[in-house]
């Protein structure tokens, strides 16, 4: 057996794969943009940063510590790539550049664990410095010891936003509120399908109290308004519409956004995996099997870059890809493992059910943004730009809008504007948003430099 | 049941740029138009080429209708109503030091071009890097055409299509064309999904997926599918005018770049993909997009610094001489052929659709097109 193992990734899904691949006699290859893995969730503090587990990870602290164990554990078994971008993927190779350089890695088998990142909607003043990502906004505590500002609002919605909240307090910031877009009812229906993971409803709940007990308003069912500012200063407030009706304004100087997460499907699409549209969450997801099977052989998808299921559920589906990949390249493989995880994935696809249906994407709010905001931050192309795409170009699905609009044609390549796009393109011809297409992923995954040359031709 | 028939006087099989200004200039003519595209108007070779639009380098006998489109080029946007982004900011071909031959050739190309109404300036690598100070030490010498630009292809196909609806021609999308034959005096087609289209003149304008149709006529002409290897930067401030490429027989090396309004500097060449018009898929080859890398940083190296944000690629239809199929059938009267332009097709695509439009209300023609006639792939020639 010398088949090669590329696996993408090094978060809890793509180390549980390297594990499993390890334990078979295997030698994977494991290329991490970051620097010393952990992935985004269990994003581990630089060199000489001497925090706690239980400062930076709360109640996934011990995960935290197996994952990263796990791997250091690994470390002389694998051929571990950091600060590697694969840019791109062709004909049985994965393009990795490091330091402007970059190599074709030839694979057999290709574990893709890329991971996710926020979903985020367009809300009229978004653009003004001081506006972030929820990942960000947590990248920069968890990784520096920074809050993004002196006073933040937290606004979207999903078990994230309450849980950077509450790290945000504990870590001292001052957090002005937390402004959920969800309505609180919505929550009360989906208890049956939380309770599937009982100890994480009870971590959120307490996640709640604690910031009410915090002092910081926690409001539910709200609709943005505007993020008020100028270019100069920056973000100076936050306004909503309550549930009750009434105008709230908060004054702060950042705000950290996020509608939970939509998956990091580029490296997918590269290797020309299939797409289906999933309407619970409203977003595309690459096709797979129960074990993370894409339909193109050879191909594996796993953690949250192939649905978002959450770090825990990320694990459970590393393990099964690499166990899958080991099945198909002939290994004997561990049956009753396999029917273990099987049914823990089953749990947690039920439990993110509820999450999807307690924290919806409220995509009525997006169609229905005015002419004015801008959808395309990158580009800086406002809804009414998008919509005469679509009116007076003639524009029948996002691509095209794309195309005749810039709108996600920026540097995220319309990872921030793309759901909402879809929204506003489909809303607007009156048709479901899954006829309004799937931007398509184009390299490089992420910018790379001119300079870039390769080292292997 | 028989299906209802749309009909027009001319049917155009292929939304590309030829097919929508031809759309465009036979409804400015009066005639009406039936223009039948597979997917959407202006998506593969038209849609997503470099945006040159660059007469120098083209074959002599081609500049008429260079000239032609050119003119069209200028005034575009209040001929179509809406902006295509046609930048008049010049175009300059340069040659690297390791091929000076290519000097000798250039004035050989501008005193023969000068005939036909085209000015080209040469200049020496020193000259032109006191004009334009990026670009790199290995450029000896180069032409500068003042007349010369670029356009936006993302948008321009679209905009005759649109430009032509106004002017009553019917475009129809997503609809592919299986079957093509002359019944009695009209053409009739046939749609994948049954519906039929009637007219008494046909245009082929589907470029690469031109082979099917025009085999159906007696007149096969081989196509080679191919996909460009295009590459977009991150926007940096607006400095860079004249669109810029490299006179070079060695394909790897032939580098092209401009910088649009917004900022992004678009570059394409080095090697061509093949491309899969069946499946409707072009893909982006990784080792494409390095030589493309490496053979811009010697042609200005100060861009090696820019992020790369996107590449893409689109289906592009070659003939083996490189040269379109343009003009009447052979064989078949009132049948007409614009396609398999090779990768060249961008600036002279408006003046194809005159020209085309011209040939089919009048007959006849000013511009020299019988390089171009379908009969050179005949059989035993």
């Amino acid at each position: 057996m010398s088949e090669k193992v590329v696996i993408v990734g090094a978060g809890p899904a793509g180390v549980r794969a390297a594990e499993a691949l390890v334990r078979a006699g295997l030698r994977p290859i494991v290329i991490d943009e970051g620097t010393r893995s952990g992935g985004q969730i269990y994003r581990r503090q630089p060199e000489g940063f001497k925090r706690p587990y239980e400062t930076l990870y709360g109640s996934e602290a011990r995960r935290a510590r197996s994952v990263h164990e796990t791997f250091d554990a690994l470390r002389p078994d694998i051929d571990y790539r950091p600060e590697t971008l694969v840019w791109n993927v062709a004909e049985g190779h994965v393009w990795a550049a490091r330091a402007g350089e970059t190599e074709a890695i030839a694979y057999d088998r290709l574990i893709v664990c890329s991971g996710a990142t926020d979903r985020l909607a367009p809300v009229p003043g978004w653009q003004l410095a001081g506006c972030y990502s929820l990942g960000g906004s947590q990248v920069a505590l968890k990784a520096q010891a920074c809050s993004i500002g002196g006073e933040v609002v937290f606004m979207g919605t999903g078990p994230l936003l309450y849980y950077v909240a509450s790290q945000y307090v504990k870590a001292g910031a001052n957090v002005a509120a937390v402004l959920d877009t969800s309505p609180f009812a919505g929550r009360v229906k989906a208890l049956p399908k939380l309770t599937e993971q009982p100890d994480l409803l009870w971590q959120g709940m307490k996640l709640t109290f604690g910031l009410k007990r915090a002092g910081v308003t926690v409001l539910s069912g709200v609709t943005p308004v505007e993020i008020s500012g100028d270019s100069e200063i920056g973000v100076s407030g936050v306004t909503v519409r309550t549930a009750s009706g009434t105008l709230s304004r908060f004054a702060c100087d950042a705000v950290a956004m996020g509608w939970h997460l939509r998956p990091e499907t580029q490296i997918a699409d590269l290797a020309r995996a299939s797409f289906s549209f999933d309407l619970r969450t409203r977003q595309w997801l690459p096709e797979i099997d129960g074990d993370g099977r894409a339909l193109v052989p050879g191909l594996y998808l796993a953690g949250d870059g192939a649905k978002i299921l959450g770090a825990r559920s990320a694990e459970v589906t590393g393990e099964l890809a690499a166990i899958a990949a080991l099945a198909d390249m002939g290994h004997a493989i561990d049956k009753d493992r396999r029917r273990h995880l099987r049914a823990m994935r089953a749990r947690y696809v039920r439990f993110a059910e509820g999450l999807a249906e307690a924290f919806p994407w409220p995509h009525q709010f997006v169609a229905d943004t005015a002419d004015s905001t801008v959808v395309c931050r990158c580009e800086g192309v406002t809804a009414g730009t998008l919509r005469a795409s679509v009116s007076e170009a003639f524009a029948t699905e996002t691509n095209r809008a794309k195309s005749f609009s810039r709108v996600g044609m920026g540097r995220c390549q319309g990872r921030y504007c793309g759901n909402a796009s879809a929204e506003i393109v489909s809303a607007l011809r009156g048709e479901p948003v899954e006829c309004s297409g799937r931007l398509r992923g184009q390299a490089p995954v992420k910018p790379i430099p001119v300079a870039t040359a390769r080292t292997d031709a | 049941m028989i299906a209802p028939e749309a009909t027009a006087d001319v049917a155009i099989i292929g939304g590309g740029l030829m097919g929508c200004s031809a759309a465009f200039f036979l409804a400015q003519r009066g005639l009406s138009v039936l223009l039948l595209e597979t997917d959407k108007v202006g998506r593969q070779a038209s849609g997503t080429n470099f945006g040159n639009v660059r007469r120098q380098g083209r074959p002599i006998f081609q500049l008429p209708l260079a000239n032609r489109a050119s003119r069209i080029w200028r005034q575009a946007s209040e001929l179509l109503g809406s902006d295509v982004e046609y930048l008049q900011n010049g175009h300059i071909r340069v040659c690297f030091r390791d091929r000076p031959e290519n000097v000798g050739k250039m004035e050989e190309y501008a005193a023969q071009a000068r005939e036909e109404g085209l000015d080209l300036e040469l200049l020496s690598g020193n000259m032109l890097r006191e004009k334009f100070p990026w670009l790199g030490p290995d450029v000896l010498a180069g032409s500068h055409s003042a007349l010369d630009g670029h356009a936006n292809p993302r948008l321009a196909a679209p905009a005759f299509a649109r430009a032509a609806m106004k002017l009553g021609a019917q475009v129809v999308e997503d609809t592919k064309i299986v079957h093509a034959a002359k019944v009695g005096e009209d053409f009739v087609l046939e749609a994948e999904d049954g519906r039929r289209f009637r007219a008494p003149t046909l245009l082929v304008t589907a470029g690469a997926w031109a082979g099917k149709i025009v085999s159906q006529f007696g007149e096969p002409v081989k196509l080679t599918p191919r996909a460009p290897t295009m590459s977009v930067t991150e926007p940096v401030p607006y400095s860079i005018l004249p669109a810029v490429g490299v006179m070079t027989p060695d394909e790897v090396e032939t580098v092209y770049f401009r910088q649009v309004a917004r900022g992004n500097i678009v570059l394409g060449g080095s090697l061509r993909a093949p491309s899969y018009p069946d499946e409707y898929r072009a893909y982006v080859m990784p080792e494409n997009t390095m030589t493309q890398f490496q053979h811009l940083r010697r042609l200005a190296p100060a861009l090696a610094r820019l992020q790369v944000i996107r590449v893409w690629s689109g289906i592009e239809g070659y003939t083996d001489d490189a040269l379109p199929v343009m003009g009447a059938s052979d064989t078949v009267s009132g049948l007409f052929y614009a396609f398999g332009f090779s990768g060249s097709g961008f600036q002279i695509g408006p003046g194809v659709g005159e020209t085309m439009a011209e040939i089919i209300a009048t007959g006849t023609t000013d511009i020299p097109i019988e390089q171009y006639a379908i009969r050179r792939f005949r059989e035993g020639g």
